[in-house]
Parts: structure tokens; C-alpha cells; sequence
């Protein structure tokens, strides 16, 4: 009697050990505050790019998959609106289960249709219909929704990234029958199944959500609801976390905004901190001269000093290390001894500005002057800007910076509105097939803001895309890499973002991630209070 | 008439006449000491904004980053800021974007205010109705807020900023120009201009205009000031000239605030010569106004 009770305890005392602390210790209700430093542009999380969407509306949605929001590293897939899959033997067939019993925001049930409608949005846009990740689904032939629960997706080839594109946290799932009268209504209209319900956005203050009694996540939210803050300055949003008045801020603080949020509320504040799947990148107008010659756009890569800044501009801002095309420390990422290979990353500076003033005088742009478009988001926009103005200078280009509103600065962009640019890669995950499709010609990706056409780079783009081994899909990323920013300069790379977030202690269950558009749906996030 | 011995001493001993500009400015300097000290920062603002180029110790655009944030030392007198520029260098050449901004925007709304204010007088009736209403609804606003709508509407830049400045001065210099233009307009004279059959452009630009000269300067000295001061609120809010022109208001924000506490110098030094300016002008202006001001002349 006595073993068997004494197994007993042991059994129970592991399952104690074993289970995650905060399984036991959530709390309902509250109110999280967190200001967000960008504003949405629209409502439609398939045309749009900016966690100014993705932080006040993610809770009001469902995808069809996402990451486990206990992974750190922000790359396991985890069910939500699919609650099981599996793949086909020959990896072109993919099988979804819809979960039962849940419902939109207006009382109706959410279906297999539901499902199709939105990926077909998302994948095959009618014309004159944004779809911002329509390039990551190249591979998809077509979606299918044999049967109320269940959601077909069938490959043109097998593709090792299929599953990993759809835990994109924008591909937020919208009603059949609204999309089939108007595709534009999720632009300016609010209306999900996630765990919160839109209760207002004032413009230039706040979105306002409340807890959605009828979710199907059943105990979920522990919120009573959420209320984002559109606050620009991040000098206020430190003043409102240091102040209480805000719990957290979902994109990153600096490392010096950390120290002083530490230094005030001590225990107050936890501080969670990640490598950024982030980067900020020069777009060259190829249609513009004279950035369609490539001894331009190569020079302005020459003339930047990357190791100076990466040691320099991480005291005072979220950017750290020198990067190309992937993550510096993940699989795939170009090992440093090969990157210094690639022009603009030579270690010897003066070599570097010496080659950019040649290709300068031999493009006959030794006098060259633009303006550069950058976004009015003070953390990293302006001192990436400040020092490649400064850079620019050093080999005889004289650029004047033009700053745009966030809300508005997609409007160039799109239109073709500048010479120069900067513009940004946030990945949600790391995955060299959603990473570099950013880059393939125009045509492909409409996101290509250097505006240009290059078909070798896409075919190098398929072929590692589809290669069959890790090292054979290392040496096609290597020559994207090396066409992209060497031979080609197609675009600029600044430097690998890091992530850093300090919030009030009373935050609990939320985990930081390498991306700053994960783990906003708030469904299992609470606080201690 | 006989010359006495004593007249022709008195005489001899006269001291040689004075230029009159000399003469007015020191009798300024002795009725106004507040007005004649305001002159002096005035002047002083502008000789350094003149010779920036042979004043400043450093280039105001080069960042050093291996000195970052340094303190002041007599390297650098007054500090470093984030990306390692001379603090000083940019105060220095930060005046010539105080000065361009305050007195292209002053001179702007001054100048269109004036001839609004003259024209609105001259012709009165209906006319002044509609232009004094509208010109009540400009006002109503402050000056703050229509100049970011201005900003939010033009985009930002040196020469946006100067116009979104002058906006708002606008029906205020009008307003104040008005009225003593009201008294200009029963002058004879101005009878006699349109007697004569001048055009009411000719008897408006060259007649009336120029009467009504002390009050614009005065507006213009006083708005000076207030231009300065807008364009640095403007640049602090990130919406008047940008990185990396050198302008006082823009040093104020940024790695100014993140770095307060650490590096106090940032903000200190530009906030000191946004202040000094503002003050400069500030008694410049008032004290042209009593000078000008016909009651108080005769006090």
C-alpha cells in the first residue's frame, strides 16, 4: 500500500515538475496596454507588411496555422484554425482539418470555404487586389474545399517550405461570403474569429479590443480585453512602460532604453531578448537613372563600411550584426570569411571606396545627388539613415533625406515615387524560400520595391528552392547571394536587427521570438495582477 | 552781426556730427538697454551663421564613431552626440538654418500678411468682410497646429517648413497691418491718388504700403522669434528639416532624449541657443515696438 501510494506521489510530483509553471498560475481579466509605434494602412492583413497591422488587429483574427507561442525560436508549427494535417507521399498534396465549432464575430460558423476564400485572395488576387505574399505560394496550383472541414492545397512540386509559409501571422482568415461580394471589404472593415472582438480605432490614438466570450479556444483569452496605443515617439513609449501606464511594446526597445527601464523599476521589468529576423535594405529604382546602371548601385554598396557600423550603431540602436541574405547563426546564413567575399563587406574600407569612386567616374555619376525616402519610424530608420547618408558622403554623393509619415510611405513605394529608398525584410520565420522571395523580379513579387526584372536570380531562387539536399541548396543560396548584392546590387543590406523587449513583470505567457509579427494574437498571454 | 569770442569757442568745441544711423542706435541703446542687448545676440547670431564655414572646429556633417557621445573636453567643447558629430559645429551651423527658416518665414507671412491687411483696408466693405472672417478662422488656430497641417500636407524639408511657418503669420501680420492701414486709407493723399485715377494696385503698393512700414516691422522683428522657435518644435517632432542638416530643434530629439540622462549635452547646448535666439529677438522686438509706437514716444 505504502509503494504504491509513495509510486504515486513520485508519479505526481514528475507530471508537477514536467508541466510548465504557467499552466497552473493563469488569471483572468485586465485590461494589457501596449502602444504600438506604427499605424495600420489598412485593415487587410494580406496586402499589408508592417507590424503597425499585425499588433492591434492580430488578436481579432485566426490563420490557419501558427507557431507555438511557447517556441523561442519561432519555427514550430502549432494547429489553430487546422486543427490536424498531414502531406501526400510525394509532398505535392497537402490535407487540412478544420476545427468545429468556430465562429465569426457576426454569429456564423466559420468553414472549409472560409478558409478557401481567403488563401485563394491571398494566392490568386483578382486584378486590382493587393496581395503582399503571393510569391510565397509560387508553388501552389491550387486550394480546394472538398467537404465543410476540409482544406486541400495541391503543389506544383514538393516544396520543403510550404508548411513554414503558412504560419504567416497576416493570413489573418475571412468570410467566404463577404469577399465574394466585395474583396475590398477587409481593407477598411474589421471582422474575424479570434479572441478578441474590435470594439473601435480612433485614428491616431487607439484600437480597442474586447474578449470574445464565444471563443473556440475554450478558457481562452485570459484578457477582458486589450487596448493598443499608437504612439510614434520612442521616447514615449519608454515613458509609458516607465510609468506603468503601458505593459509592454511588442516590436523592440533600445539597449539603452532597456538599461534606463531596468535601472527605474528594477524587478518591475522582465527583459526578453532574441536575434531580429529583421532588416532594413536600400531599394534602388532600377527605373530610374541613374540607379538602372549597376556600377551605381554597386558603388553606393562599396561605400559602405558595415563592420564600423555594426560595432558602432548597436550602442544606440536595435541593429547588430553584418548580414546578407540569411540570419547570421542560422543554417543557411553565408559563414562571415565568405561574405567579406561579396562587394561592399571587403574589410579594407579604403579599397572599397577607392573601387566605388572609379565605378562612380566610369557610370559618369561622380557628382551624383538624390533623395532618399526613408520611413518616419525614429528606431533604426534614422540612424541607419544618418550613417548611410554619411557613408554616401564619404565617396562624393550628396543625399538629401525626405522622411514619410509610416501610414503613407508604402504610397511611393508602390508607385515607383523615388529613386532611393529604404526598405525593410521581416521575416516571420526563417526560411530561406520566404526570406529571399523579397528579392525575385517585379513580376513575381510585387513587394520588390528596386522595381527590376532578373531572371537568372529567380531561376536561382526555384533551384533552391527545390533542391534536395541541405548542401545543394547552400550553394544556389550562395550564388543568389552573390548575384543579388555583388554582381547585380539590386538592393543594399544595412544590418541584421536584435531584439529587444522589456516589459512589466505582470505580463506573463507571452515569449519573445525572432520575429516581432509573432505571438500578437494574445489568446494565451495574462496578467499577473 | 559781431561773433563774439565765446560763440566761436563754442562753436570750435563742437564735437564732428555723427552718422545718424550711429546716433539712432545709441540713442536706442540708451533709451532701450533690454532692446539694444537683444540687438547685439541678433547680430552676433548672424555674424556666426555668416562665417559657420571658417568658425566652426569641424565639419557639422562628419560622424566619428569612435567618438560617440563623448563628453565636452577640448577636443570637443561642448560634446559629441550619438554619431560622434561635434556638438558645436552643429549649433554653429544649426544658426544659418535658424536664421534662413525664421527670416524667410517671417518675411514670407509678414509680406503676404501686410499686403492682405492694406489691400482689405483699402477696399473695406464686403470684400473685408470676407478676407477679416477668413482671416479670424486662420486664427483661431494656433500657430503650432496649423503649421503641422500645413507640414502634413506640403511633407516635410527645409523650404516646406519655411512656408508652413509663414502660413500662420500670415492673418496676423494682416489683422495688425489693417488697422493702421484703416487710417492711412482717409488720408488726402490717398483721396487724391484715386482722384487722380490711379489703379487701386498703384494706390495700394505705393501709397499705402509704405505707411503702414512700422507696424510690418514690427510684426516681422516679433515673428522672428516665434519662427525659430516653431521651426525647432517642428524639427523636434521630426517634421521640419531632416537628418542630417544641422538645425537646433532636430538635435533636441532622437538620440537626444534616449541618451538624456548619459549625455546631457545633446540637448543642453541647442536648447541653450534655441533659447538665446528666441530671447534676442524677443527684445529686439518689443523694444522696436515702443520705439516705433507713437503713444509711447511721447511718454
Amino acid at each position: 500500500m505504502m509503494k504504491r501510494l509513495a509510486s504515486l506521489l513520485t508519479v505526481a510530483a514528475s507530471a508537477m515538475l514536467v508541466m510548465p509553471a504557467h499552466v497552473h498560475a493563469q488569471k483572468y481579466g485586465g485590461e494589457l496596454i501596449f502602444p504600438v509605434p506604427s499605424e495600420p494602412p489598412s485593415y487587410d492583413g494580406h496586402r499589408e507588411e508592417t507590424f503597425g497591422l499585425i499588433h492591434p488587429l492580430a488578436p481579432f483574427y485566426n490563420t490557419l496555422l501558427r507557431v507555438d507561442p511557447n517556441d523561442r525560436g519561432g519555427t514550430k508549427p502549432y494547429p489553430s484554425i487546422a486543427e490536424s494535417w498531414t502531406a501526400s507521399a510525394d509532398g505535392k498534396t497537402y490535407t487540412f482539418k478544420i476545427r468545429s465549432g468556430v465562429k465569426f464575430h457576426d454569429g456564423s460558423t466559420l468553414t472549409s470555404k472560409d478558409v478557401k476564400a481567403s488563401y485563394d485572395k491571398i494566392i490568386f488576387p483578382p486584378e486590382g487586389v493587393g496581395s503582399s505574399r503571393k510569391g510565397q505560394y509560387a508553388d501552389v496550383a491550387s486550394v480546394e474545399a472538398p467537404d465543410a472541414s476540409t482544406v486541400v492545397f495541391r503543389l506544383k512540386r514538393p516544396s520543403g517550405s510550404f508548411i513554414a509559409s503558412l504560419l504567416s501571422p497576416y493570413n489573418f482568415i475571412y468570410k467566404a461570403d463577404i469577399l465574394a461580394k466585395d474583396m475590398h471589404w477587409y481593407e477598411k472593415n474589421i471582422m474575424g474569429t479570434g479572441p478578441f472582438t474590435f470594439v473601435e480605432h480612433v485614428k491616431g490614438s487607439h484600437v480597442v479590443g474586447k474578449k470574445n466570450a464565444n471563443y473556440w479556444d475554450k478558457g481562452k483569452p485570459y484578457l477582458d480585453g486589450f487596448r493598443a496605443i499608437f504612439i510614434r515617439s520612442s521616447s514615449a513609449q519608454v515613458a509609458a512602460v516607465r510609468g506603468e501606464r503601458a505593459h509592454i511594446q511588442f516590436r523592440g526597445f533600445t539597449p539603452a532604453d532597456r538599461d534606463s527601464l531596468k535601472a527605474a523599476l528594477g524587478d518591475k521589468i522582465t527583459v526578453q531578448e532574441s536575434p531580429w529576423d529583421c532588416i532594413l535594405m536600400v531599394a534602388l529604382n532600377h527605373e530610374k537613372k541613374p540607379f538602372d546602371d549597376k556600377r551605381v548601385r554597386r558603388a553606393l554598396s562599396l561605400a559602405l563600411d558595415r563592420y564600423q557600423a555594426s560595432e558602432a550603431l548597436s550602442k544606440i540602436a536595435i541593429v547588430k550584426s553584418v548580414a546578407g541574405v540569411q540570419v547570421p547563426g542560422t543554417p543557411y546564413a553565408t559563414p562571415p570569411e565568405e561574405l567579406e567575399k561579396i562587394a561592399g563587406y571587403w574589410k579594407d574600407i579604403d579599397k572599397s571606396r577607392a573601387e566605388a569612386r572609379r565605378l562612380l567616374k566610369e557610370a559618369g555619376a561622380e557628382n551624383l545627388s538624390f533623395t532618399f525616402k526613408n520611413r518616419g519610424t525614429p528606431m533604426p530608420y534614422e540612424p541607419l539613415a544618418v550613417w548611410l547618408i554619411d557613408q554616401w558622403r564619404q565617396i562624393g554623393v550628396t543625399v538629401k533625406q525626405e522622411v514619410i509619415e509610416p501610414a503613407a510611405y508604402y504610397t511611393p513605394l508602390r508607385s515607383g515615387d523615388f529613386q532611393v529608398a529604404m526598405d525593410f525584410q521581416c521575416g516571420y520565420i526563417v526560411e530561406p524560400d520566404l526570406d529571399m522571395y523579397k528579392f525575385l523580379s517585379v513580376d513575381r513579387n510585387h513587394a520588390n520595391y528596386g522595381r527590376y526584372t532578373d531572371r537568372v536570380l529567380d531561376e536561382m531562387y526555384d533551384k533552391q528552392s527545390s533542391a534536395t539536399s541541405d548542401e545543394e541548396r547552400k550553394k544556389y543560396i550562395r550564388a543568389f547571394e552573390k548575384r543579388l548584392l555583388d554582381e547585380e546590387a539590386h538592393y543594399l543590406m544595412t544590418l541584421q536587427w536584435h531584439r529587444i523587449i522589456p516589459h512589466s513583470s505582470k505580463v506573463k505567457g507571452w515569449t519573445v521570438t525572432p520575429s516581432h509579427y509573432l505571438n500578437n494574437t494574445l489568446d494565451v498571454v495574462w496578467l499577473d495582477q | 552781426m559781431a561773433v563774439t569770442k565765446e560763440t566761436l569757442e563754442t562753436l570750435t568745441n563742437t564735437e564732428p556730427a555723427r552718422p545718424r544711423w550711429l546716433q539712432a542706435a545709441i540713442d536706442f541703446t540708451r533709451k532701450r538697454p533690454l532692446g539694444a542687448l537683444g540687438a547685439v545676440i541678433i547680430l552676433l547670431m548672424t555674424l556666426i551663421a555668416v562665417t559657420a564655414h571658417w568658425l566652426a572646429p569641424y565639419d557639422a556633417l562628419a560622424t566619428d564613431y569612435g567618438a560617440m557621445l563623448a563628453s565636452p573636453s577640448s577636443q570637443h567643447w561642448l560634446g559629441t552626440d550619438a554619431y560622434g558629430r561635434d556638438v558645436m559645429s552643429r549649433i554653429i551651423y544649426g544658426s544659418q538654418t535658424a536664421l534662413i527658416v525664421g527670416l524667410g518665414a517671417s518675411l514670407i507671412g509678414g509680406t503676404l500678411g501686410a499686403l492682405i491687411g492694406v489691400a482689405s483696408a483699402y477696399f473695406g466693405g464686403r470684400i473685408d468682410l470676407i478676407v477679416e472672417r477668413f482671416m479670424d478662422v486662420l486664427i483661431s488656430f494656433p500657430l503650432i497646429i496649423l503649421a503641422l497641417a500645413v507640414v502634413a500636407i506640403l511633407g516635410t524639408g527645409l523650404t516646406n517648413v519655411m512656408l508652413a511657418i509663414a502660413i500662420p503669420m500670415i492673418p496676423r501680420c494682416a489683422r495688425v497691418v489693417r488697422s493702421s492701414a484703416l487710417a492711412v486709407r482717409e488720408m488726402p493723399y490717398v483721396d487724391a491718388a484715386r482722384a487722380a485715377g490711379f489703379r487701386d494696385s498703384r494706390i495700394v503698393l505705393r501709397h499705402m504700403l509704405p505707411n503702414v512700414m512700422a507696424p510690418y516691422l514690427i510684426m516681422v522683428t516679433a515673428f522672428l522669434g516665434q519662427a525659430i522657435l516653431l521651426e525647432a518644435s517642428l524639427s523636434f517632432l521630426g517634421l521640419g528639416v531632416q537628418e542630417p542638416v544641422a538645425a537646433w530643434g532636430l538635435m533636441l530629439r532622437g538620440a537626444a532624449v534616449e541618451f538624456a540622462e548619459t549625455a546631457p549635452w545633446m540637448a543642453i547646448f541647442p536648447g541653450v541657443a534655441i533659447s538665446l535666439a528666441v530671447f534676442g529677438f524677443n527684445l529686439f522686438g518689443d523694444s522696436l515696438r515702443d520705439a516705433l509706437d507713437p503713444r509711447l514716444r511721447t511718454q
